[in-house]
């Protein structure tokens, strides 16, 4: 733990120091502003675009300047945790559920909506809970049918489907 | 007797068939929701307000979809004592007194008891902030009808500065918090100027700005399942119940010893619901101590005491109540529930603030109304399927949180019709849930993003109008305020040197 909060207060400012240079980026349709001019007050006395965020992002640095301060002098209940960041069940549900989140993400674009949740379902209930096929072929079969007459039925919010979609043109003839 | 008449007129339209529906399920949920660990309101109203854009489809208005969210709000103040008492888990962080001497009475076979005290501290709680919040908040509205920019940037100060003193975590953490959420809402166009800014690393998603709901569903839907599967070990033990008529009447003739835990609960509740970052966690510690405190018995509490269990689900039903008067009458919310809330009404097309109540007394006095009603359907809902929920309590999480998972995604979809928000709300809640494990608290930066749009053009107007930063302490109103919020935020500093010099 005492690791981790050292290195992600030194990510958090590295944000901070990005989010200050972002703040001053010239309009784009006027590249010749000098950078950092929009961080101040105009000549009409109003604060330019990039006076909150880039200030927002200084106050950021300084709170991670803190943060590291505590670690040094050991004064945040992190810096002197010698609890593991994750432990082993924390790793291996990172890596199953976060993992499995991303998997879903990217069969989205393959499977579109419905297809990507069978196969999460399955992957979840089966793989990950050890719930009986019956049962995790049921949920996994009823929710994207669910999903399907409530978003693309009902209410005509189109989810996308991917490389299924023309699977889904008959049904579209009989429900619409 | 105006006030009076509002409030019947708002009841009757609450009672219509659609909004009462609507109530009947949202309090469903959010006993549903309130009972799961893991899952509390902020949850519930989170990963569902992308359908209530459907809601608003079918009626046309602003008033069925809140009172729809309202109503999960109050669910879950309700559902989260049953976890508490049957799992010795709290549904919610607002039920974690509430396991104090409900887990105990579970453990000494009175589960019923603690559940049917749960039940009626709640509804008793809740009624007591009901009446308060009719008398308060149109006063409050009349007073804030006056207030300029600075009085409205003063008050966000106030808000962010309550969070910084008395929020408890570690200050440069809850600061940076602050500010992290701030910078998060000023992503996309420069309202101002109309400048495009802050388009990280170029990616053309981020000019529409980053969405309230991406944010919001992420951290609750996502971040916090991470963190709960991590913390529970997707493992609980629950407590038998006997649930029977016999067994109802029995408990409910025990609660006139829950008296005094029930009063101090519902007006400590609402009035520590009002203000920001306190809400209704530390409302129902803090009516917990003081009932223990003034009790004729400090012993029996922490071993199975009736008034351990009225006292704190009092408060936090009253407090659910007390958050929604700034949120109602200033625009600025006291909790990270009462965000999603406000955040739902711009959504919908209205503007929060005291003109709210002159300007939308359509909305607002049904919304009141659905209170009444809400509450009235959450005890009898709570007391007639508590079996239910108890069976619905030994669903694995193994099921529940892919369906969660599911659902937010879906929603986020359904709600901008855009896979980069899609994409970005995975990727913040993985992100949420790093920061919950090192400690960084999340509802500031959730309050934050909400109130982003309202303070930066209000500080921004101020000062172009005045000139100046002494203007936040020089008018009647916003002086005192911006004093209040500085020391506030000096409190920690003082607080050490405080110690340190009593120490030497």
């Amino acid at each position: 733990m005492r690791r981790a909060e050292i290195v992600t207060a030194f990510l958090l400012g590295i944000f901070s120091v990005y989010l200050m240079w972002k703040s001053g980026d010239p309009p784009a349709w006027n590249p010749s502003i000098p950078r950092f001019a929009n961080i101040g007050f105009d000549e009409t006395g109003t604060p330019g675009s990039g006076f909150w965020p880039f200030w927002l992002g200084f106050i950021m640095l300084i709170c991670t300047i803190w943060i590291g301060i505590n670690w040094v002098l050991k004064k945040s209940p992190q810096s002197v945790s010698e609890e593991p960041f994750l432990d082993d069940f924390g790793k291996k549900m990172l890596l199953t559920v976060g993992g499995g989140l991303i998997g879903f993400l990217v069969f989205i674009h393959i499977l579109g909506f419905y297809g990507a949740i069978f196969v999460f379902m399955i992957y979840y209930m089966k793989f990950l809970g050890r719930h009986s096929w019956v049962l995790t072929l049921i949920i996994s079969t009823a929710l994207p049918v669910i999903c399907f007459f409530f978003f693309d039925i009902a209410m005509r919010i189109v989810l996308p489907k991917g490389y299924l979609e023309p699977l889904f043109i008959p049904l579209y003839d009989i429900f619409l | 007797m105006e006030v009076l008449g509002h409030l019947i007129e708002g009841i009757m339209v609450a009672l219509e068939p659609i909004n009462l529906g609507l109530a009947i399920i949202g309090v469903i949920i959010g006993l549903f929701v309130g009972a799961m660990p893991g899952l509390g309101s902020v949850n519930g109203v989170a990963i569902l307000l992308p359908f209530t854009f459907v809601i608003q489809g079918f009626t046309g208005g602003a008033t069925s979809p809140m009172i729809f969210l309202a109503s999960i709000y109050y669910g879950a103040m309700y559902g989260g004592a049953i976890s508490s008492i049957t799992l010795g888990i709290p549904g919610a962080s607002t039920a974690v007194a509430t396991t104090f001497d409900g887990r105990p009475l579970a453990l000494q076979g009175k589960a019923h008891v603690a559940l049917m005290t749960a039940a009626i501290a709640s509804f008793i709680g809740a009624t007591i902030s009901n009446v308060l919040f009719t008398g308060f908040a149109p006063v409050l509205a009349s007073v804030a009808l006056n207030f300029g920019n600075p009085e409205i940037f003063a008050l966000m100060l106030l808000a962010f500065a309550t969070f910084a003193g008395l929020g408890g975590d570690d200050f440069p953490k809850t600061i940076f918090s602050i500010c992290f959420g701030l910078a998060l809402s000023a992503v996309g166009f420069d309202i101002i100027s109309g400048e495009p800014r802050l388009i990280f690393f170029d990616i053309q998603g981020f000019s529409h700005g980053i969405r309230f709901l991406v944010l919001a569903i992420g951290i609750y839907g996502i971040g916090e399942m991470l963190w709960t599967i991590n913390t529970s070990r997707y493992g609980s033990s629950m407590s038998k119940v006997e649930v029977n008529f016999a067994s109802i009447t029995h408990a409910l003739s025990r609660f006139r010893e829950a008296w005094r835990g029930t009063i101090i609960g519902s007006f400590l509740g609402f009035f520590v619901g009002i203000l920001p970052a306190a809400g209704a966690t530390p409302g129902s510690l803090m009516a917990y101590g003081v009932t223990k405190m003034t009790s004729k018995n400090p012993e029996k509490f922490g071993k199975g005491s009736i008034n351990g269990v009225a006292a704190p689900e009092a408060a936090n039903n009253a407090a659910s109540t007390g958050a929604m008067l700034p949120m109602m009458t200033l625009g600025i919310p006291g909790s990270p529930t009462t965000a999603v809330l406000l955040a739902g009404m711009v959504i919908w097309g209205l503007q929060p603030g005291p003109l709210l109540f002159t300007n939308q007394p359509d909305f607002v006095w049904p919304l009141i109304g659905s209170f009444y009603i809400s509450n009235v359907v959450a005890v009898c809902v709570n007391i007639a399927f508590i079996p239910v929920f108890l069976w619905m309590l030994r669903m694995p999480f193994t099921i529940l949180s892919p369906l969660i998972f599911v659902l937010s995604l879906v929603g986020t979809y359904a709600a901008y019709m855009d896979m980069f928000d899609v994409w970005l709300m995975v990727l913040i809640g993985i992100g949420g849930f790093f920061m919950r494990i090192l400690d960084y608290p999340v509802a500031p930066a959730v309050l934050a993003i909400v109130l982003g749009p309202i303070a930066e053009p209000t500080l921004r107007q101020t000062l172009l109008q005045y000139e100046t930063f002494t203007i936040f302490f020089t008018r009647p109103i916003a002086g005192p305020i911006t004093v209040i919020a500085i020391i506030l935020i000096l409190l920690p500093g003082l607080q050490f040197l405080y110690r340190k010099f009593k120490g030497a």
